[in-house]
């Protein structure tokens, strides 16, 4: 069972208690952009095998957004975070390449 | 090869089983081949087949990380169905079923496709609703559908609860020719058609990297070194993400973990396949007597072939109050799959940015009942660059909001 902890109220909470979200740091293009990054932005994932940045919702608890990372091939997490940041913080960056030095953001 | 026949179990019962062949040859590499299809899952195998059978298209590969069959194809609720809504859906999925019905023939392999039934309850208003639409839309495309009362969901399938104190059961969607096959022997009566063919089927072998030259595919790296081809057929429904990603371009597809479980063997007591979309679970009985369960997919990215607990929680607790009489059944065996979803809930069998690279892949949670359909389309499109039932499900759908709305059809993953 996946467990996250909610950065607003603290509570470590198992998934029953979140609602998924998908792809976090999505960069957003609206009217009057190209059909590639309107394309991109709507549909096109990386999907990646690793670690990977998503969306969460306390949605049993606080009720509100945060972000986590989290490896998709073996679930380990490596932190959650504020969703008020365009990118991954310093922080959750360290965190990954502490456990992942080979890793880099792309 | 020799062929299966009754006479040939007599002829080997007489001599200690001393003469079955291989079922398939597992040959080096070539230095080249004319198509190299990724993936020896169902729809891999069967596009392979199709380019040999169809457009003689023979001197081909296909290369498999694992050993064939071993993903979703090997995972899967084996659930056989074309009730779709949308035509494009209802063209090749019924396709698909209508070569299922003589597949056995064709590859000279039992697949057991059992033609038994499949029903999909309406438990609330807005599914009688929807499954009344799709029944019409059915008619007008050929397939044969109907929408049922409550009795007959009853005569059908007598262990069903049709007033449960929740949802009781209003009516179903009723698809007398849909039903159930074997899965692995449909991967099996495949590959060994294929390496009669003359074909490699070459395991345990992973592709790593797609060659490319001037916009061009001309050869994919593997664990076992380089191999030239004209064109490349990427069938790896879970692992779409990652193979696009070595072939430099992005797909429309998440992938998530869908699992399944079965009971202990007991003795025959439904005959039918019977879909609860709106508690979410599904249930038939196998021919060994396991009753054969699912339920929903996770909702989070996810590459580890397992399931989560909470949902076979929720799948059993559905189950139970739509079959009374499994509430005692012990559960033998749960696994997961990791399947290929895209937003719409249709497949891609499209070109690709790059020259002669073909993506088949999203088939998500449903794609066992579309293998021969998929992989006809598939290696038409291969071989000719074009193909009618492949046509709408093309890559360039999303871009141009063509969407395939099936994401009411497919309600619950099967
Ligand atoms: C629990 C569950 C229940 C389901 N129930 C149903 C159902 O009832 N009815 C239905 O119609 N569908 C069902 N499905 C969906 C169905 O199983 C799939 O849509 C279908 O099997 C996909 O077949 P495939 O050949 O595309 O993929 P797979 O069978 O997964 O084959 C892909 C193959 O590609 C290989 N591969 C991946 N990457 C590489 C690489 N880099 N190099 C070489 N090989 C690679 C993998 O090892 C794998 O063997 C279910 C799925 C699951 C998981
Ligand atoms: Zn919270």
């Amino acid at each position: 069972m996946l467990t996250l902890t909610c950065p607003y109220c603290g509570i470590a909470a198992c998934e029953t208690e979140l609602a998924p979200g998908g792809e976090a740091h999505l960069k957003r293009f609206g009217p009057g952009s190209s059909d590639d990054d309107f394309e991109g932005y709507l549909f096109l994932r990386p999907n990646v095998k690793g670690v990977h940045f998503e969306r969460w919702r306390h949605a049993m608890g606080c009720g509100k957004w945060f972000l986590a990372a989290r490896c998709t091939a073996t679930l380990e997490v490596f932190g959650t975070y504020s969703a008020q940041t365009p990118e991954p913080t310093a922080e959750i960056i360290a965190a990954i390449r502490a456990k992942r030095p080979d890793w880099s953001l792309t | 090869m020799r062929r299966y026949s009754a006479f040939a179990i007599a002829r080997e019962a007489m001599r200690h089983h001393s003469g079955w062949d291989r079922a398939w040859r597992s040959p080096a590499p070539k230095a080249r081949y004319d198509a190299i299809i990724v993936g020896a899952g169902g729809h891999g195998l069967a596009t392979a087949y199709y380019l040999g059978k169809n457009h003689g298209i023979r001197n081909v590969a296909v290369i498999e990380k694992g050993w064939l069959g071993g993903g979703n194809t090997g995972r899967n609720t084996t659930i056989i169905r074309s009730n779709y809504l949308q035509d494009p859906s209802a063209a090749i999925y019924e396709k698909a079923r209508s070569l299922y019905e003589t597949l056995s023939q064709d590859l000279n392999y039992n697949i057991m496709f059992s033609p038994r039934g499949v029903m999909m309850l309406a438990q609330t208003e807005h599914e009688i609703r929807g499954y009344q639409r799709t029944a019409h839309a059915n008619a007008l495309q050929g397939v044969a559908t109907e929408y049922i009362s409550p009795r007959r969901v009853k005569e059908l399938c007598p262990i069903i609860n049709i007033d449960g104190p929740r949802y009781p059961v209003l009516g179903a969607l009723w698809q007398p020719r849909g039903g159930t096959a074997r899965h692995d022997a449909v991967a099996w009566g495949y590959a060994r058609a294929c390496s009669d063919m003359g074909m490699d089927i070459i395991q345990q072998t992973e592709v790593t990297g797609v060659r490319r030259e001037g916009g061009r595919v001309v050869g994919v790296d593997t664990t076992r070194g380089t191999i030239a081809c004209d064109k490349l057929g990427i069938v790896v429904a879970g692992h779409s993400g990652v193979m696009a990603e070595r072939a430099g371009f992005r797909l429309p597809i998440e992938s998530v973990a869908l699992q399944a479980l079965v009971s202990e063997p007991i003795k025959p007591v439904m005959d039918v396949v019977v879909m609860a979309n709106t508690v979410h679970g599904y249930m038939s009985q196998s021919d060994k007597g396991e009753m054969v369960i699912g339920g929903g997919a996770d909702g989070y990215n996810n590459y580890t072939q397992r399931g989560s607990f909470h949902h076979v929680e929720e799948t059993v607790r559905a189950l139970v109050e739509t079959f009374p009489m499994i509430s005692r059944l012990k559960m033998l065996r749960w696994w997961g799959g990791i399947v290929d979803m895209t937003g719409d809930r249709s497949p891609i069998i499209s070109k690709t940015p790059v020259d002669g690279v073909f993506v088949n892949c999203g088939w998500g949670t449903g794609g066992f009942k579309a293998i021969p359909g998929s992989g006809w389309a598939m290696a038409e499109l291969m071989a000719k660059g074009q193909s009618p039932l492949a046509d709408a499900f093309s890559l360039d759908r999303f871009r141009e909001g063509r969407f395939i709305d099936e994401s009411v059809a497919a309600g619950v993953a099967h």
